[in-house]
């Protein structure tokens, strides 16, 4: 079976800098997995250059997704074909109401994939079954896009996207930074929710703790560019207990 | 400026008899090109219009030979030659057009498309030859006789001189004279058409005059002129202008507006502007210039302006308001778009007068490409204006870093009673607003509109519903090739 993400020997430089030194991981369906590691680690810049954010250049290597070159697709065609990232700064559009731009995406990715579009009475159907399970206020939806959003509103408005996108593959950058605990309690809720045999997931995180509560089937340890270390989730705790020292000493 | 021999020449060759002491061929479907007092004479004669009507436009021609161009504006552009022009020539007639939509620029019927504009109104709008009964013109009948079911006037302006001259000789001119600006004084020397409304005492009128206005909207000529009374407790909107492009041969327009709002009145006038911009490397386009004004003569009144302006090369424009009755309220909503090498210089004048007299602005410019725009806006409270409130908003949007956006306030207050607030942003579209956008699917162009569009709301609103949905699109197709 062809796995739903298989990166090999990827090196990434930004700003002529190399900040992937030879990735390797492979992400099954309905598998998750965490990524974790120091700051500076190149935790980001993985999950960036999955999605295709400008300023990041992979200098070997190669990104398949089900079998499909990201690296050559446009971020709108990675996006249609099932990639999706909760960004650790979701970003503010004045003006544009939330359920406007879930719309208008939703759409975009429907269209890429020769379904028909939904009309607005389908969507408010849709949304509102969708809001339901998440627990997710109604006004949120009339606001504009993350303006004004609390840190814990705006990382429950990117499980929101996700729950109505439907990727085939979520990358989570550190969803968990900033939040409280109940905050982040919600949140987990919203992902655990989101677990299929379909999906699969990445998550990104400097912290054990959102693993207390979305729990991993394998956690990498990211270091100076490179996965030092592959284990399952009592990886995660032997982290928090010890701390990353000795990864960034081994390889410094 | 002597007479143009030329022109006396070739409008005696045209033949004809003396009428006002002027040889013209009243048949004749075009008058020579240029400027001069015999054009005149010879289009207040085409209209058949009163002694008193050419004799103002004569008086503004004269005026108008020693005025000087307003400079003003922040805006580059050759000398105007204005002998180089036609100043009027009859409408074409329909078996000039093409004769079918095959026959039409692809690259207009693509933007159609994309406006969602029906076929038939397509067809309408690129002058194609259609039948005579046609779903619009009888549309059009049927709105003409509910309106007169109430009494209201709305018919062209060169009718209204037929029809109703009174009012229109109490009224024209009364809000912008002749003398306004060099642009407005050639108007009133010699405009061809435009539209006249008048809305009686006490009613409100039945229906937005917009959809008729669209189907209606052709060969409404450079320089057009427009008059709106509403009486005593009356109400209109008024929608002017097409989100679908328009070409026109001619590249110097300059209309006039005048609005008059009467006690406990009140006029929404509504503008969406795209004229043909010029291609991408800034060749051809037109030259807006328009003088564009209302007067809230009676207390109560309120005359608000919405305008969405995307088409010209040169866009010169300050709808403007004139607060002298008491209580009365201004109003003016815009959205300019610049791309490629546009260039536009627009806001408004709010000029209180009258007691607890109240305006709003809210202003929001859009520069990409090359292009280049300004506010340029007028507060003035008066000594009278007891109580005045004056709030403008004026927010810049840049997309790529060659383009340019100015604000130009003008605050003058007489009395100590008055308040009046300025807010000022100016932003650009990030990069990271566009990758958000395109990670969830969105394309970048329309991401592009999205953030755009998002950034304009405000105004949108103003808008009356059908035209939003249009004018949201023509947001998007006006920027198109801005990013990337």
């Amino acid at each position: 079976m062809t796995p739903l993400l298989e990166i090999r020997g990827l090196r990434v430089e930004v700003d002529g800098k190399e900040i992937l030194k030879g990735v390797d991981l492979t992400v099954n369906a309905g598998e998750v997995h965490a990524i974790m590691g120091p700051n500076g680690s190149g935790k980001s810049t993985l999950a960036y250059i999955m999605t295709g954010r400008a300023g990041y250049a992979a200098t070997s290597g190669t990104v398949l997704f089900k079998g499909k070159d990201l690296l050559e697709m446009a971020p709108e065609e990675r996006a249609a074909e099932g990639v999706f990232l909760a960004f650790q700064y979701p970003v503010e559009i004045p003006g544009v109401p939330n359920n406007t731009f879930l719309k208008e995406a939703l759409n975009a990715v429907r269209r890429y994939r020769g379904e028909d579009e939904l009309d607005a009475l389908q969507f408010v159907k849709m949304m509102r079954v969708k809001i339901k399970e998440l627990g997710i206020k109604d006004d949120m939806l009339k606001r504009p896009v993350n303006v004004g959003f609390s840190g814990g509103e705006k990382k429950r408005n990117e499980i929101l996207q996700m729950a109505v996108l439907e990727p085939a593959l979520a990358i989570l950058d550190e969803t968990d930074s900033g939040l409280d605990i109940d905050a982040l309690k919600a949140v987990a809720e919203g992902v655990n929710a989101l677990r299929s045999a379909e999906r699969g997931m990445l998550m990104i995180t400097h912290y054990q703790r959102l693993l207390d509560y979305i729990v991993p089937d394998k956690v990498h340890v990211l270091a100076h560019g490179q996965i030092v270390r592959t284990g399952g989730s009592e990886l995660a705790h032997e982290l928090e207990a010890k701390g990353y020292a000795e990864f960034t000493e081994a390889a410094a | 400026m002597t007479i143009n021999t030329e022109t006396v020449k070739t409008v005696d060759a045209v033949g004809g008899e003396y009428r006002y002491g002027f040889v013209s061929d009243i048949e004749s479907d075009m008058a020579p090109k240029g400027l001069s007092e015999d054009i005149v004479r010879f289009i207040s004669a085409k209209k058949n219009e009163p002694e008193w009507l050419l004799a103002w436009r004569l008086k503004a021609y004269r005026y108008w030979l020693d005025q000087p161009e307003p400079v003003w504006g922040k805006l580059k552009f050759s000398a105007i030659d204005y002998q180089n022009s036609y100043y009027y020539s009859a409408p074409k007639s329909m078996a000039d057009g093409p004769k079918s939509l095959d026959e039409v620029d692809p690259e207009l019927l693509r933007t159609y498309e994309k406006l969602g504009i029906p076929l038939k109104e397509q067809e309408f709008l690129a002058g194609v030859a259609v039948d005579a009964v046609f779903d619009s013109v009888s549309v059009a009948t049927t709105f003409k006789h509910k309106l007169e079911e109430v009494g209201v006037i709305f018919c062209p302006i060169s009718e209204a001189i037929q029809r109703c001259p009174e009012l229109v000789q109490k009224y024209l001119g009364s809000v912008v004279p002749y003398t306004d600006n060099k642009h407005a004084t050639l108007n009133s020397a010699v405009f061809t058409d435009g539209s006249f409304v008048y809305v009686p005492p006490g009613v409100k009128c039945p229906m937005e005059l917009s959809t008729y206005f669209r189907i209606n909207a052709r060969n409404t000529g450079q320089f057009e002129r427009t008059l709106i009374i509403a009486d005593t407790g009356s109400y209109v909107s008024y929608l002017e202008g097409c989100t679908a492009p328009q070409r026109d041969e001619n590249q110097l327009h300059a209309a006039v507006v005048e609005l008059i709002a009467l006690d406990d009145a009140e006029i929404k006038y509504s503008t969406v502007q795209n004229w043909y911009p010029g291609d991408a490397d800034g060749k051809g386009g037109i030259y807006n210039f328009v003088t564009k004004r209302g007067a809230c003569r009676g207390r109560n009144s309120k005359i608000s302006w919405t305008q969405v302006e995307t088409g010209s090369a040169i866009t010169w424009k300050y709808p403007s308001c004139i607060l002298q009755g008491e209580n009365s309220v201004g109003e003016f909503y815009s959205i300019a778009i610049t791309n490629n090498h546009q260039q536009a210089d627009t806001g408004t004048k709010m000029i209180h007068l009258g007691r607890n007299t109240r305006s709003r602005i809210i202003s929001k410019g859009i520069s990409a490409g090359h292009g280049n725009q300004t506010y340029r806006g007028l507060v003035r409270v008066g000594p009278k204006a007891h109580g005045a409130r004056n709030h403008t908003q004026c927010d810049s949007l840049l997309i790529g870093g060659e383009c340019g956006a100015h604000t130009v306030p003008y605050i003058g207050s007489q009395n100590r009673s008055a308040i009046v607030e300025h807010e000022a942003t100016t932003s650009k579209i990030s990069d990271d607003q566009l990758f958000y956008c395109r990670q969830r699917g969105i394309s970048e162009e329309d991401a592009v509109a999205l953030v755009v569009n998002g950034f304009c709301r405000e105004v949108m609103q103003q808008l009356p519903m059908e035209f939003a949905v249009e004018a949201q699109k023509l947001v998007s197709i006006s920027l198109e090739g801005s990013v990337g």
